[in-house]
């Protein structure tokens, strides 16, 4: 079962960013996705994610089309981290990093057992368990961003689209996010689209790259035939050297 | 458990004070139906109605905050902010005005509340989307233009319809009778919202966080939105304008810890309702026989209360 972008028009306001993708996302693959500010890269990742109407064309998931499809069943195959969230929540991290579960039990009013000790084990592998009882909001920034991968991960989805998921966090943090996703991919039940900002990363942790140049033509394949350093000068407009 | 002690403690002691003391065991021989008499009639006639009256306009109002605060995602919301009490306002004291009776004036009131429902509604949600800053905006706009409206009839009011139309500006409980349909409403709001509390804990991300994590987001919002009017309407209907409930009620829970919606719903219905019932039981009774209107001693008990709250959290 594959996540399908067909001929997809994506923009803002009058304005459009991506003309005519079309790009086969399967379990088993890391995506990465490049390009400039503005260039539609979170509007593609909301759109792939059900939660924004592309300007033409569509997402399709196996055989359903993503807008045919109930939220919750949605939400139980694509998980997203959004780049930005309110910090309106009051409670702890490990209430919300729960909320995850949330696809899986909207029939009950109280998450189960097996629902916690899920939460707990991706905020041990984040190293928040030690904050586990803290209040979000006293989090730093980077603290705060590890919770929302753990909520993402606590979601267990098929596909993950991650926007902008190395934002606030340290060296080694990041170098731990990538690689368990990396590893994700590679176990070929998930797959793993994001967002980055940094070439050689692309090229070191993702098998498959999509380039958005803007209003332009996008480019999507393998990361060696499409992170070269003639794409990503024509890209950014600068000299590249991977 | 909490605050359901609280409650049963604030609606016995709304029972038991006045200007005529009644006892423990007169009350619990009067409930229990042993009792006659003068006890039987203050309890059954007079206290038992204004004191289920607050507790449900109580619950209503905090419960109408509470879920106003998740569906506009701004903590500053309160169950007037989209211009339903100015509605009701402009409609009962017009009604005064125009020297109606007190039926016919309640039933402008709950007109105009419902016209503002549906004004503010009619003018925020546009093909089958709407934008909650334009709601809000709406909201606050159209309340405005309701007070400008009010100040004007209470300039050009009777001296003597003054005091009346300022009492149920401030809220005022003393006409409140018939509770039955603000308790069954209380209820199944109550219910309702507990039910979808992980819904309400998911919006609390924001709207695309939710969307992402599978909940239907415009008919969470849309059902937000009608149990919030609804739960306003009904309290602006039984006793007026009375503030502060519904702002900061959710609030003064959230402070003490209690965040999760699975319980801050059921704990601020109760809450939300004990706290106007010991607001209306001291309102008439600390200055007796002078009433003063609730709506100040809610703002005198809470204000002190939150400035409290807020300065203990580090």
């Amino acid at each position: 079962m594959s996540l399908s972008a067909r001929a997809l028009s994506l923009g803002f306001g009058h304005r459009t960013v991506v003309k005519h993708l079309a790009v086969d996302i399967a379990p088993g693959q890391c995506w990465a996705v490049l390009g400039n500010n503005g260039s539609g890269k979170t509007t593609f990742l909301h759109t792939l994610g059900g939660i924004r109407r592309p300007l033409a064309g569509s997402v399709v998931l196996g055989d359903c089309a993503l807008s045919g499809l109930d939220a919750g069943a949605r939400a139980r195959s694509i998980g997203l981290l959004l780049q930005e969230e309110p910090l309106e929540f009051w409670g702890s991290v490990l209430e919300y990093v729960c909320l995850g579960r949330y696809p899986h039990r909207r029939a009950r009013l109280r998450p189960a057992p097996e629902d916690e000790a899920i939460a707990r084990a991706h905020l041990e592998r984040l190293e928040l368990s030690a904050l586990a009882e803290r209040a979000l909001a006293s989090l730093s920034g980077g603290e705060r961003q590890r919770a929302r991968l753990a909520l993402v991960l606590t979601q267990q989805p098929v596909y993950y689209l991650l926007d902008e998921p190395l934002q606030h966090l340290d060296l080694r943090h990041q170098a731990r996010v990538l690689e368990h996703f990396a590893v994700l991919a590679a176990g070929a039940r998930a797959a793993v689209v994001m967002v980055l900002h940094d070439p050689r990363l692309a090229q070191r942790y993702c098998d498959h790259a999509l380039l958005l140049y803007d209003g332009q033509a996008p480019l999507a394949g393998t990361s060696p035939e499409v992170l070269t350093a003639a794409n990503l000068e024509r890209l950014y407009g600068i000299p590249v050297t991977l | 458990m909490f605050f359901a002690g609280l409650s049963a403690a604030s609606l016995v002691l709304g029972l038991l004070a006045g200007s005529v003391p009644v006892s423990l065991g007169q009350l619990w021989s009067t409930l229990t139906g042993g009792a006659s008499g003068p006890v039987h009639d203050i309890v059954f006639a007079i206290r038992l109605p204004r004191v289920a009256s607050a507790f449900a306009c109580g619950g209503l109002l905090a419960l109408a905050g509470a879920l106003l605060q998740v569906l506009l995602r701004n903590p500053l919301a309160d169950p007037y902010v989209l211009g339903i009490s100015g509605g009701a306002g402009l409609g009962l004291l017009g009604a005064t005005a125009l020297g109606l009776g007190y039926a016919a004036a309640q039933a402008a009131g709950l007109a105009g509340a419902l016209v503002a429902v549906f004004a503010v509604f009619g003018l925020s949600f546009r093909g089958g989307e709407w934008n909650l800053y334009r709601l809000l905006l709406t909201g606050v706009v159209f309340s405005s233009g309701c007070g400008a409206l009010i100040s004007l009839l209470l300039t050009l009011a009777p001296e003597v319809a003054i005091k009346g139309m300022l009492f149920w500006l401030l809220g005022d409980l003393s006409a409140a009778v018939s509770p039955g349909w603000a308790w069954l409403m209380l209820v199944a709001l109550a219910l309702l919202a507990t039910l979808y509390s992980g819904a309400l804990n998911v919006l609390s991300l924001g709207r695309n966080k939710a969307a992402s994590l599978g909940v239907p987001v415009l008919k969470a919002e849309l059902l937000i939105y009608v149990a919030a009017c609804a739960a306003t309407v009904t309290s602006v209907a039984l006793a007026g304008t009375i503030g502060f409930v519904g702002l900061i009620v959710p609030h003064v829970l959230r402070l003490l810890g209690v965040t999760d919606y699975r319980w801050l719903i059921p704990g601020t219905a109760l809450a939300g309702g004990a706290f106007l019932t010991l607001a209306d039981t001291a309102a008439r009774t600390l200055w007796a026989p002078l009433q003063i209107p609730v709506g100040v001693l809610t703002a005198l008990l809470g204000v002190p209360l939150v400035l409290l709250l807020l300065a203990r959290r580090p």
